[in-house]
């Protein structure tokens, strides 16, 4: 009995999951035609609340990509592997204390706040860098102008709110 | 090969730092997505809306035509003239009448440009000169004296009468020509594709391809600055007309009022000679015999050799099919009009001749209404509600029958301004950026040569000297749509109420999210991202239902008066423009005013048609109530004014939308 209602449980769960996917896919999809250009991939991934770093998302684009990669994927192939990563709960997000955390590990003097160019120097020297794009949008919205610098706490609780 | 502790220690160090960067880059990119996605999903609402709007629209225009198959009816039936709604001043306005040239001196010879008018004097025939005083004055947000811009109209009119359906232009590897798509009365970007692109001369031709009006506030200098470029270059300065050249669509999105507002004398009949010229507009131009640049699209049926040859002012609106009238359209109750009306949907005759101009007016529809889209073949375009979608095999069979390389259109927004789908075959074109909202899309231009692939240039407009970050931008779209779709929902809360409980069996006032949204797709029929959007329209709870009632919480339709039935409230509010435009229609005279008995019959036919279920009985006790009944008319305006949406957390009672 409970094997059967955890079932019919998990098949309603697969099917909003296919409902919420086909949604975020759709509104990239400008033609109509059931693919995306494989560059928004990336952004559809996010906007349905998973965290992949960018190499997992090479992963997972390889996953989904055609044998001779087009440029463009189909949502055939994107549903199902997809439906897996959500089911699974695979690419959580950071929580806010382990991102504040983050921040502060760049900030062994603990004053609180980073320079804009150590922040720059960090972002786009370390990990997976940011393209001058990416690094001048989180600049404009993170830098207090008049001390040139980042607090980040009050950054991150701004960027919390902002997000609920 | 060690180095000692403090190389280790650096090392984990730089481990650690490490981390904390892809954390933070992981994180940042998780937010930036979502920002982007939460930017789509607004556009997305705009444009449903605006194409559900467009269906609107086309319903009214059927509506005209209902109303015009019933005048003859009503004459033969009615006794009483006076009081019918649909009186002979109204067929005309709807049917048109041509200005004859004598007119023009007629009425030109009457007004006179005071001294006191310190705005542009244009010197006719007109020069390059008068391009740069116009600019220059407009920028000054001077206003054209009336006379000038009679004198402009009536000149082009004549212009254009000489030209033909399709302007067939050449380039060459020196002189490119550019083309723009969609300006919807934005000055600003109009502007800003000068400076950067430089002046129309003869060295510079450029097309503008359709909808320079309505919506944006300056559509009036737009025409203005376009008409005498046009009159100044007629070579080299080509127009298209969009859909939005017609006066039905004048007077939902706009034009028409500011035209009346800005030409309080005169602007009657600056709306008239408009009307006639707008018919007179080419339907496309041919570059180089390679490139076909429509407004809107193509279909599977397109003929261009028939496009080539039809009587392209045959139709003052394009929203309303050809009717054709034997005999005299004369008002007496003697003269038995015979009545034939060819309409979509509605009954022909079926003669030979009336089939042609059916067919030729459909034609004209799909070349100003229809889309592209991914999918192989042509339907009928269901959002909204004219013209067709038509696939990448269309388009191809299209070009190849008439030995064309590319179409360009435009017609539908787009975030960079312009895309390229159908394997590089179809550009859309959009030059009116930020056109839903401050920060919705980016405009484009392009320009083209012979052998040359086109040369894409985009921009956008913003009001600060400094871009506010990204997630301020974001937020005020959204903030915008998510208003917009609200008032959308509550013009609608009564069908959405019923359909919302009798999926409730239990009576909880919660839904699951699948039964919520396909609710809503169903009621209001805007195909959306609903299950992303939930968040943003209800309350969910810990379970993940949906409480439907919260979504109507913090707003609601203010009640003109105490004692009104909220039904009637909503059906009012949910059909306001409509109702607008019908009154603006009948109320020839631009009184703002109409006779109690027009008000009623019109309310009458408007009901049955619209198969609204509200006693007649009703609105005239509400009109009695709202004290709007001076001396046997109403004032609409007033009456309509009296219906808008309140919004419980502003600060100031925005009550309606851009789409006014």
């Amino acid at each position: 009995m409970a094997d059967d209602r955890s079932r019919e449980g998990t098949e309603t769960a697969v099917a909003e999951f296919h409902k919420k996917i086909k949604e975020a896919f759709e509104v990239f999809d400008h033609e109509s035609n059931n693919t995306v250009d494989v560059r928004e991939i990336g952004t559809i991934i996010r906007s349905l609340g998973c965290c992949p770093s960018e190499g997992e998302l090479h992963d997972l684009i390889a996953e989904v990509e055609e044998e001779e990669p087009t440029g463009y994927i189909r949502f055939e192939k994107f549903l199902p592997v997809m439906t897996e990563v959500l089911l699974e709960r695979r690419y959580r997000p950071i929580p806010e204390d382990i991102l504040l955390r983050a921040f502060e590990v760049l900030d062994p003097a603990k004053r609180g706040f980073l320079s804009k160019e150590e922040l720059i120097k960090y972002m786009t020297e370390e990990g997976e860098p940011f393209s001058q794009e990416e690094m001048e949008e989180m600049l404009s919205a993170a830098v207090d102008p008049e001390s040139n610098s980042i607090h980040f706490k009050d950054y991150i609780t701004m960027m919390v709110i902002d997000e609920n | 090969m060690g180095c000692g502790t403090s190389c280790s220690e650096k090392d984990k160090q730089s481990e650690t730092a490490l981390k904390a960067a892809l954390i933070i880059q992981n994180w940042y990119r998780g937010r930036r997505a979502q920002l982007k996605t939460r930017q789509r999903y607004a556009l997305t609402i705009f444009q449903s809306i605006e194409y559900a709007d467009e269906q609107s629209q086309l319903q009214l225009s059927n509506f005209f035509s209902f109303m015009l198959e019933n005048y003859t009816r009503v004459l033969e039936e009615d006794s009483d003239q006076s009081k019918c709604a649909i009186k002979p001043e109204l067929v005309t306005h709807l049917l048109g009448s041509n200005i004859q040239d004598k007119d023009r001196q007629d009425y030109l010879g009457l007004i006179d440009v005071p001294d006191s008018y310190c705005g542009p004097r244009l010197q006719f025939p007109l020069t390059f000169t008068d391009i740069d005083l116009l600019i220059e004055a407009f920028k000054q947000q001077q206003i054209l004296h009336a006379y000038y811009v009679l004198e402009v109209l009536f000149e082009t009119k004549k212009l254009l009468q000489q030209k033909p359906n399709f302007t067939h232009t050449k380039t060459s590897p020196s002189k490119e020509i550019t083309i723009c798509g969609d300006l919807h009365g934005k000055l600003d970007d109009l502007f800003l594709i000068f400076s950067k692109n430089g002046l129309p001369s003869v060295s510079n031709p450029y097309v503008f391809n359709g909808d320079f009006v309505d919506r944006g506030k300056n559509s009036m200098e737009i025409l203005m600055i376009l008409f005498v470029s046009f009159l100044v270059y007629p070579n080299d300065l080509h127009l298209n007309r969009g859909n939005h050249e017609d006066f039905m669509m004048n007077k939902r999105y706009g034009f028409t009022k500011e035209v009346l507002n800005k030409y309080k004398l005169h602007g009657k009949k600056i709306l008239q000679i408009l009307e006639d010229i707008y018919t007179w507009l080419p339907i496309g131009t041919i570059i180089d015999n390679e490139i076909l640049v429509v407004h809107g699209g193509i279909s599977d049926s397109t003929d261009l050799n028939l496009l080539h040859r039809i009587e392209r002012n045959k139709w003052k609106s394009v929203l309303m099919p050809p009717i054709p009238i034997d005999g005299d359209r004369a008002t007496e109750k003697e003269n038995k009009v015979g009545t034939t009306i060819t309409a979509r949907g509605i009954r022909t005759n079926g003669s030979l001749s009336e089939q042609l101009t059916k067919h030729e007016w459909e034609q004209v529809v799909d070349i100003l209404w229809s889309d592209p889209r991914g999918k192989r073949g042509c339907y009928p375009n269901t959002s909204r509600g004219g013209g067709c979608y038509f696939g990448p095999d269309v388009t191809s069979r299209i070009l190849n029958k008439y030995q064309l390389k590319m179409l360009i259109r435009s017609h539908e927004c787009k975030p960079e301004g312009y895309e390229i789908c159908h394997d590089g075959k179809v550009i859309t074109l959009f030059s009116a950026s930020n056109y839903y909202e401050e920060g919705s899309n980016r405009g484009a231009y392009i320009r083209v040569s012979s052998g040359t692939p086109p040369r894409f240039f985009q921009y956008q407009m913003t009001r600060a000297t400094c871009l506010r970050p990204h997630y301020q931008r974001v937020n005020a779209l959204e903030s915008s749509a998510i208003r917009m779709l609200k008032e959308r929902m509550i013009s609608q809360k009564t069908d959405l109420i019923r359909v919302f409980q009798l999926q409730d069996c239990s009576k909880s006032g919660k839904l699951s999210v699948g039964q919520w949204a396909f609710s809503m797709e169903n009621v209001l029929g805007l195909n959306l991202p609903w299950r992303s959007l939930s968040s943003r329209l209800v309350t969910i709870d810990k379970d993940g239902n949906i409480d439907y009632m919260s979504s109507f919480q913090d707003i609601h339709i203010q009640k003109p008066v105490k004692e009104a039935q909220y039904t009637l409230i909503e059906t009012v509010y949910r059909y306001r423009s409509d109702l607008q435009i019908i009154f603006n229609v009948i109320d020839s005279d631009h009184s703002g005013l109409i006779s109690m008995e027009e008000f009623r019959s019109m309310w009458k036919l408007f009901t049955s048609y619209y198969s609204v279920c509200i006693d007649d009985s009703q609105i005239d006790e509400l009109a009695e109530r709202m004290d709007l009944n001076k001396d046997g008319s109403i004032d609409f305006n007033e009456f309509l004014k009296a219906f808008y949406v309140v919004h419980k957390f502003d600060k100031l009672n925005k009550s309606d939308t851009k789409f006014a």
